[in-house]
């Protein structure tokens, strides 16, 4: 109990002492990501030594637990200062038009930066018309990642561009007697972002882009086609690929068991830590026929409405959203920056590829990701993936994926 | 007894009822409430305005094929998790209960699993029973299998689909697991009650001439019967509202082989932003556990009176 | 000779189970020990190659304060919800009056709950007494639902005490807290060892209230410090395990230590429903 003073006292003389506080909620709690997040806040307090940062996070579940916890605390109103969350609809459709947030548009002019992000993702991250939230960091959701020794063995020389090309490297590979695509769907969410690639390869990246703003109807012969080539991939899958999850699948590539899959760009962060180089023990390429898409997963901080310190948490978003702080952030997480202009020596060579391809080829929100869709759609999108996975019935899934799109009011007719 | 005495009781106990009254049964309400309401979007729980909805949330979870199989889930579940449980936790107290040399030792073994983290142990138990790529690269728990030449019961596990009837056999290795936590407590129950019978009535049917088989029926499993009620209750609730660990073992599982309603509440109420369908979910987990406890709780009272 | 052999059979049975249940503690224990490299699913049952204690070092050191705050968050909510327990315990067993017993099964029956459900409303509650957040939210969480467990296992303590205890200290004019005091609290110990087993291994190991109550690191518990080992992309499972295992420790010794007296606490009287 004596302690327990001690520490509330110790607590309130850093209160005191300190004047000022900005809470930053996130659920960067390991790896990269909070090596990232601790030098943000480390260069923080070098600008603002009177501030005093509170890193609240939350871990678990890939941010399951911390959005289960910043939304009971929303919903007490008791937000945080600013707190991370996917670009796009997860935003917007659970903060935004509840009216929870503030627009920042104006601060992004005032600072110089509206211009400085592609226009595709500030799309992304506005609701009519109005920004809500400063991207941090972008990940590339449509890549195949591959053990390049095994490439060679199957006599892989360029990167498939097609499906059917595509098909042809994974018979031989299971031939060869590997794993020829990996997952690890115990969190569902995997089956999903395969999914939403295969969905974008059928659609392009025009329709599908569509498909979220009401403007194309998910009852379409694409939709039909993306089901027909998941289920083409389906029997290419580890057999216990239930048993993990996406660094399991990775590691399947790792110990030379798998020949590919396809993950986020986090997947090369996995395995520069077990000790690869990229482009010498793996390789990469776009998800086939999504080469002039690049899927986009990209982390966001933005400014609740009633925020206890607004002008902190203002200095908060200057920094997330400036060359320096993006590029202290992104080497360190493995991703990439959000702005055009940011320095492209500090990247790796996947990384510089991935920077390339973000400057020029059409953007595109992710479903798994939150950016297209609300959360409940990605849930049910989640559930019927699982269940297709399984039992393979395309007439059942496009059905559901119809009922559930209707729910959500987007266009089937 | 006097009268001030009863009330001074009263009064000693009512802050206990009104907290419990509050944080119980108010947040009972509330969630009752809730589930009959509308709030299946944030927005609308935000804005806090109550339209009813009547059963509608409940109706479409009972035409959710995805909630059918939680229901059989639990169902299967609990069944034989109580059973594995009271079984183990009988034949380990039976063996202990005889003061070997070293059982001080055996006991701490068989209870240590308790004082372990559920959200630990699932992740431990997903490594245990992940199949590997049968046949040719096990991993996990075939690996020995193999090794001890019984690679005939290689298996997939929790990956499988298969079922009997309604009953997903990927639940096995989640049941195994639950058990290994649990049968110690059991056992623990068990041997208090073994040590409590008094060592003259033992002594007395031995002299009479029964086996210890009929000494163990006949004269001790009288007084284990209550304990065994009071362990299926404990038990049962654990299970009727299992989340830890399944949720970090295996989770949903394929085509929901392993979901258990609470995972599906949790998703509903925290990812999909349906509050009043996840909160339909947890009324009926809730009627579930009155329906095994309230009979048990009127009936045990009503003994002690 | 009979009974010798009959004893090495039962030796054998008892061996047969403990391997069994250590078995999944082997590979906690061996994955802890192991560098990053090392650990997959194929290679689980090897003993490390290169045995490190990087594992250990790591999660110490990031554990340590959160080993702190669950110990602050513990002990007081342990002794609360005991001390409460007991004392309603008392008055549930030994006062007779109409509609008590019903009462009792209503606060009974909050051990059943399934407390995800009352996940929103208890933190909008917390909120408003300005305590969410806080270990002291958790501590009054913890208790809350923990006194009809408490309640359950001293009443059911306190029955096997014969009422003729109670009612000849009344004759000699001891009040209902002098007979609390005098006769039955000292006679408690046993059940206290239950009871304080129970909510501690409980309290320690809880996670949902745990994660939701406490965002900021420097007040969380040990359970939530563990899950955030992990970042939410990349688990390095060796700390993971290490870190499991430290927190692992305290629950232990308490099995240790009073596990003699558990069993003991179980057999007087509290296991029966």
């Amino acid at each position: 109990m004596k302690k327990f003073t001690v520490l509330m006292c110790a607590i309130l003389i850093a209160f005191v002492a300190f004047g000022s506080q900005v809470e930053i909620f996130s659920w960067w709690t390991g790896g990269g990501e909070e090596a990232g997040l601790l030098a943000l806040i480390k260069l923080y307090n070098q600008l603002y030594p009177g501030v005093q940062v509170i890193n609240a996070t939350v871990a678990g579940g890939a941010g399951t637990n911390a959005k289960a916890v910043l939304k009971t605390r929303m919903l007490g109103g008791n937000p945080p200062d600013s707190f991370q969350v996917h670009a796009g609809m997860e935003l917007s459709d659970t903060y935004v038009i509840p009216g929870k947030m503030e627009p920042i548009t104006n601060y992004l002019k005032e600072w110089g930066m509206y211009d400085k992000f592609p226009e595709d993702i500030m799309k992304i991250c506005s609701y009519e018309g109005e920004v809500y939230s400063i991207p941090v960091n972008v990940h590339r959701g449509n890549v195949v990642f591959y053990n390049t020794a095994i490439a060679k063995e199957i006599g892989m020389t360029t990167a498939p561009k097609t499906w059917k090309e595509f098909f042809g490297l994974l018979e031989k590979a299971q031939k060869a007697g590997y794993v020829a695509i990996s997952l690890g769907d115990t969190g569902k969410w995997t089956a999903t972002h395969l999914f939403e690639n295969v969905m974008l390869s059928q659609f392009g990246p025009y329709k599908y882009n569509m498909l979220w703003t009401g403007d194309q109807t998910f009852n379409h012969v694409a939709l039909t086609e993306a089901f027909e080539i998941m289920k083409k991939i389906v029997p290419y899958f580890n057999k216990d690929h239930a048993a993990g999850d996406w660094q399991d699948a990775s590691r399947l590539i790792f110990e030379k068991k798998a020949f590919c899959n396809v993950m986020g760009d986090w997947a090369e962060g996995y395995f520069k830590e077990m000790g690869w180089t990229p482009g010498k023990e793996f390789g990469w390429f776009a998800v086939p026929e999504t080469d002039v898409a690049f899927m986009i997963v990209s982390d966001t901080f933005g400014l609740p409405k009633g925020a206890p310190n607004k002008e902190n948490a203002l200095r908060w978003l200057k920094l997330v959203g400036s060359v320096e702080g993006q590029d202290l952030f992104n080497p360190l997480k493995g991703s990439i920056p959000a702005r055009v202009d940011a320095d492209k020596s500090k990247y790796d060579v996947y990384l510089q590829w991935a920077m390339a391809d973000f400057s020029v080829k059409a953007l595109s929100p992710s479903i798994a990701h939150g950016s297209a869709a609300p959360e409940s759609f990605a849930t049910m999108l989640n559930d019927i993936l699982n269940r297709f996975v399984s039992d393979v019935n395309v007439n059942q899934a496009v059905k559901s994926v119809l009922e559930a799109a209707e729910e959500e009011g987007y266009l089937v007719k | 007894m006097h009268k001030k005495k009863k009330w001074l009781g009263f009064l000693i106990i009512s802050p206990t009822l009104v907290v419990i009254g509050v944080f119980v049964y108010g947040f009972i309400g509330a969630t009752v409430r809730a589930s009959l309401s509308d709030w299946n979007s944030f927005r609308k729980l935000l804005s806090g305005e109550f339209v009813f909805s009547g059963l509608r949330n409940y109706e479409r979870l009972f035409a959710d094929w995805r909630f059918q199989t939680d229901m059989w889930n639990t169902l299967f579940f609990t069944v034989f998790f109580l059973f594995g449980c009271l079984l183990i936790g009988l034949i380990l107290a039976a063996l202990l209960d005889r003061n070997l040399k070293g059982g001080r030792i055996f006991q701490s073994i068989f209870l240590f699993p308790m004082a372990l983290s559920l959200v630990v142990t699932g992740t431990v138990w997903r490594w245990f029973f992940a199949p590997g790529i049968l046949p040719n690269d096990p991993a996990g728990v075939n690996v020995l299998l193999g090794q001890v030449g019984l690679k005939s019961l290689q298996w997939g596990w929790f990956t499988v689909t298969d079922t009997i009837g309604p009953f997903n056999l990927a639940l096995v290795p989640v049941i195994i697991a639950a058990v290994w936590q649990l049968s110690g407590y059991t056992m623990a129950m068990y041997l208090a009650g073994l040590r409590a019978i008094p060592e003259s009535m033992t002594e007395a049917a031995r002299v009479d001439g029964a086996s210890g088989w009929q000494i163990f029926w006949k004269v001790k499993w009288p007084f284990l019967k209550p304990i065994t009620l009071s362990a299926m209750i404990i038990l049962g609730h654990i299970s009727l509202k299992i989340f830890d660990l399944v949720y970090s073992m295996t989770g949903s599982g394929p085509k929901n082989v392993t979901d258990m309603p609470s995972i599906y509440m949790f998703e509903k109420t925290f990812r999909s932003n349906r509050y009043a369908e996840g909160s339909a979910i947890a009324v009926i987990m809730l009627l579930m556990v009155a329906v095994v406890i309230i009979p048990y709780l009127v009936s045990t009272l009503r003994k002690s009176d | 000779m009979r009974k010798k052999y009959g004893n090495l059979g039962i030796y054998i049975v008892l061996l047969i189970f403990s391997f069994f249940f250590l078995l999944p503690i082997y590979m906690l224990l061996a994955t802890s020990f192991k560098p990053l490299v090392e650990i997959g699913m194929g290679s689980m049952w090897l003993l490390p190659k290169q045995p490190s204690l990087e594992g250990f070092t790591d999660s110490i050191k990031r554990l340590s304060p959160n080993l702190l705050n669950s110990f602050l968050l513990v002990i007081p909510a342990t002794i609360f919800s005991c001390i409460l327990g007991s004392i309603n315990g008392y008055i549930f067993s030994k006062i007779r009056f109409r509609g008590i017993n019903l009462l009792f099964m209503c606060v009974l029956f909050g051990m059943f709950i399934p407390y995800q459900s009352v996940l929103f409303p208890l933190i909008q509650f917390l909120q408003e007494i300005k305590l969410y957040g806080t270990i002291w939210g958790l501590i009054i969480t913890h208790v809350i639902y923990g006194l009809p467990i408490t309640t359950l296992i001293f009443r059911n303590y306190y029955m096997e005490v014969p009422d003729e205890m109670l009612e000849a200290a009344g004759i000699d004019g001891a009040g209902l807290f002098k007979s609390y005091f005098l006769i039955l609290f000292p006679l408690s110990i046993p059940g206290f060892v239950v009871a304080v087993i129970w909510q501690f291994t409980n309290i320690w190991n809880e996670f949902l209230f745990a994660v939701t109550i406490t965002s900021d690191p420097k007040k969380q518990p040990i359970t939530v410090a563990l899950v955030n080992l992990a970042g939410s992309q990349m688990v390095q499972w060796n700390l993971q395990m290490a870190g499991a295992v430290v927190a692992a420790i305290p629950t232990l010794l308490v099995y240790i230590f009073l596990g003699k007296y558990f069993i003991r606490g179980l057999m007087s009287g509290s296991v029966k429903g």
